[in-house]
């Protein structure tokens, strides 16, 4: 009896209070978000004018019409599409070159084995800025300045990917391999038909984290794209920002980064059943 | 339909030896039990036979063709694993159908013989299903299933009733063995518990430490132990080893008598000893006894007899046959 009257307490006051804190909570967060928003909806002499607009204006068709098509130095619509095809190929090669190494250092020996598992380990203690003056003159040389393939494969292999993976496939039990092997499977169709099938749940979960890597990228492209045709989105809003005594157009620049925000928001969502799966088990 | 034939098998990781040359023949359609104490090597053999360990020297030949250097698939055998090993993405009928899919067999001779195997198996409501959605004994034929599906010439079991609770595990021993009576195909079967290993072989191979003590039929192996460890291994509860000397028997070491051999009176026959406690078990009850230099022997008797009251002292009488002498080396004389 005693418990259940417990349970009604707290369902009451402790109830309504733990709400209370979430939801002044996610207000606190969102609330900068939400003055973006209203920034890209009103026009520019009504943001600069105090006190700042808390209500959307009627300018929103106009304002994100203007980013999409024209921007400041290059129509939005080019700069995420750019951002696209740089997050997508920096995740899709990132799970590709990390599944296969981890296939090779987990069921292959090979001399040198351990020593390749730690070069690649080696590589997580080292962030993109230490390294960014001498990956700048290969890419240089290589003349792939202003390419997306100058934008994709200096970021393109994953040492924590390939932990990942490598933490996973140990989990897997022996027996499924030698299974395979008496089934007459080889190497790579064990990898196609019984490997890739079970790590989806860990696939998934990496998509969502790398996709959001790439998409924020920001120094490396600011680095190599000169070409504001090359921009990508994140860059670009810091290069829309007006230097001297320019004026700043601060309802497109808000329109896009709400713009810049929906597509790692939309690959969160789809994939948020996979990816949640993915942190939580393994399923096995 | 294939026979098997092991020859002077040998295998050392490193510098260590764990299989110290082990001759088997087994003829055609024949269920070979392997029993031994975990580490004895009876897993590295049955790995050997499946070809996922490399075998150091010696020949293996299935059907009298060498299978030494031969991939698993390529030796035309089937194995189940102790823990299923079942692919846990795939249906049940994809687990069963994968080796074949490999093999490239056509499609509707696949869905045959999965069919049929699941017939025999009792699988086919659950052949849409996961593994996971399954219970263990049913996991457990999935796995036969996919041995089964292949048609090989040898089944190797590797301890597939140890993860299953004693009642299913009853149930199925019966299932296995009916099944290799049906199918009649040549199987080898790895396991530590020795009522299995009675009930189902044709003939088991005891093995310690990486020998095989001794290759018989269940009875004659219980009947007529070769080596100390095979008598004090085969037969629950144990076969009592007292040193030789100290029952007046001039030859050997020690000798073993099983429990069931040993007679309890009043009047005096060979021994004396104190009883230090009685189980029983219904049809039969176990009287453990302590000789006066501190040992304990088991005796087993029916379960009509008087429970003889602890502390109480009888005399242990046993028949000259029924005594097993065994010498320094362990070797029976």
């Amino acid at each position: 009896m005693s418990e259940q009257r417990g349970m009604v307490e707290k369902r009451g006051l402790g109830h309504w209070l733990t709400h209370l804190g979430l939801i002044i909570g996610v207000l606190f967060i969102f609330f900068p978000i939400w003055l973006a928003f209203v920034a890209s909806t009103v026009t520019q002499p009504e943001i600069v004018r105090p006190p700042m607009p808390l209500l959307p204006g009627d300018q929103f068709f106009e304002n994100y019409s203007k980013a999409l098509l024209s921007g400041v130095n290059a129509p939005v619509a080019m700069m995420m599409l750019n951002s696209l095809i740089m997050a997508l190929g920096i995740t899709i090669g990132k799970i590709v070159i990390s599944l296969t190494s981890a296939f090779a250092i987990v069921y292959f020996r090979f001399p040198g084995r351990t020593i390749f598992f730690w070069l690649i380990f080696l590589t997580l203690m080292l962030p993109v800025e230490v390294r960014i003056v001498p990956t700048y003159e290969v890419i240089a040389n290589f003349g792939m300045l202003n390419s997306y393939s100058g934008l994709i494969f200096p970021l393109i292999a994953s040492a924590t990917a390939t932990f990942l993976f490598r933490q996973f496939f140990l989990t897997v039990p022996d027996e499924l391999t030698e299974a395979a092997r008496v089934d007459g499977a080889s190497p790579m169709q064990f990898f196609w038909h019984i490997l890739l099938p079970m790590s989806r749940t860990n696939i998934a979960a990496l998509f969502v984290i790398l996709f959001i890597y790439g998409w924020n990228q920001y120094l490396w492209p600011l680095l190599i794209t000169t070409d504001p045709s090359m921009n990508t989105i994140v860059m670009g809003i810091r290069q829309m920002f007006p230097s001297g005594d320019d004026l700043a157009d601060w309802p497109v620049i808000m329109a896009t980064s709400i713009l810049a925000m929906v597509p790692p928001v939309i690959v969160v969502i789809s994939m948020q059943k996979l990816f949640i799966r993915g942190l939580v088990d393994s399923e096995k | 339909m294939a026979t098997l034939t092991l020859d002077n098998v040998r295998k050392s990781f490193g510098a260590t030896d764990v299989i110290h040359g082990v001759d088997i023949d087994v003829t055609d359609g024949e269920f070979i039990v392997i029993v031994g104490p975990s580490g004895c090597g009876k897993s590295t053999l049955l790995r050997m036979v499946a070809g996922l360990e490399g075998i150091t020297s010696g020949e293996i030949r299935i059907n009298d063709q060498r299978v030494n250097e031969a991939e698993p698939m390529e030796r035309n055998i089937a194995m189940v694993f102790q823990n299923y090993a079942l692919y846990p993405h795939m249906s049940v009928f994809d687990n069963m159908a994968y080796g074949l899919k490999i093999a490239k067999t056509p499609k509707d001779e696949i869905a045959a013989r999965v069919a049929s195997a699941a017939k025999l198996l009792q699988l086919e409501p659950y052949l849409q299903r996961k593994p996971r959605e399954l219970s263990g004994g049913q996991r457990q034929r999935v796995a036969m299933g996919r041995a089964i599906v292949r048609k090989p010439a040898v089944f190797l079991f590797d301890e597939p009733l140890s993860n299953l609770d004693a009642k299913l595990r009853v149930q199925m021993r019966l299932e296995i063995k009916q099944l290799q009576r049906e199918l009649g195909v040549t199987s080898l079967y790895v396991t530590h518990d020795q009522v299995e290993a009675m009930t189902l072989a044709d003939r088991m191979i005891v093995m310690n430490a990486g020998v095989a003590d001794q290759i018989g039929k269940p009875l004659e192996v219980y009947e007529n132990p070769q080596t100390e460890f095979v008598a004090g291994f085969i037969g629950s509860p144990a076969t009592n080893f007292m040193p030789a000397g100290s029952i007046g028997v001039s030859v050997g070491k020690t000798v073993g008598i099983r429990p069931e051999h040993i007679k309890l009176t009043d009047s005096p026959t060979r021994l004396q000893a104190r009883v230090a406690y009685c189980e029983a078990l219904g049809a039969e009850t176990l009287v453990h006894l302590r000789l006066p230099n501190g040992q304990l022997i088991t005796v087993r008797q029916g379960g009509h007899l008087p429970l003889p009251s602890e502390g109480t002292d009888l005399w242990l009488g046993w028949d000259d046959a029924a005594m097993m002498v065994f010498g320094e080396d362990g070797k029976r004389i």
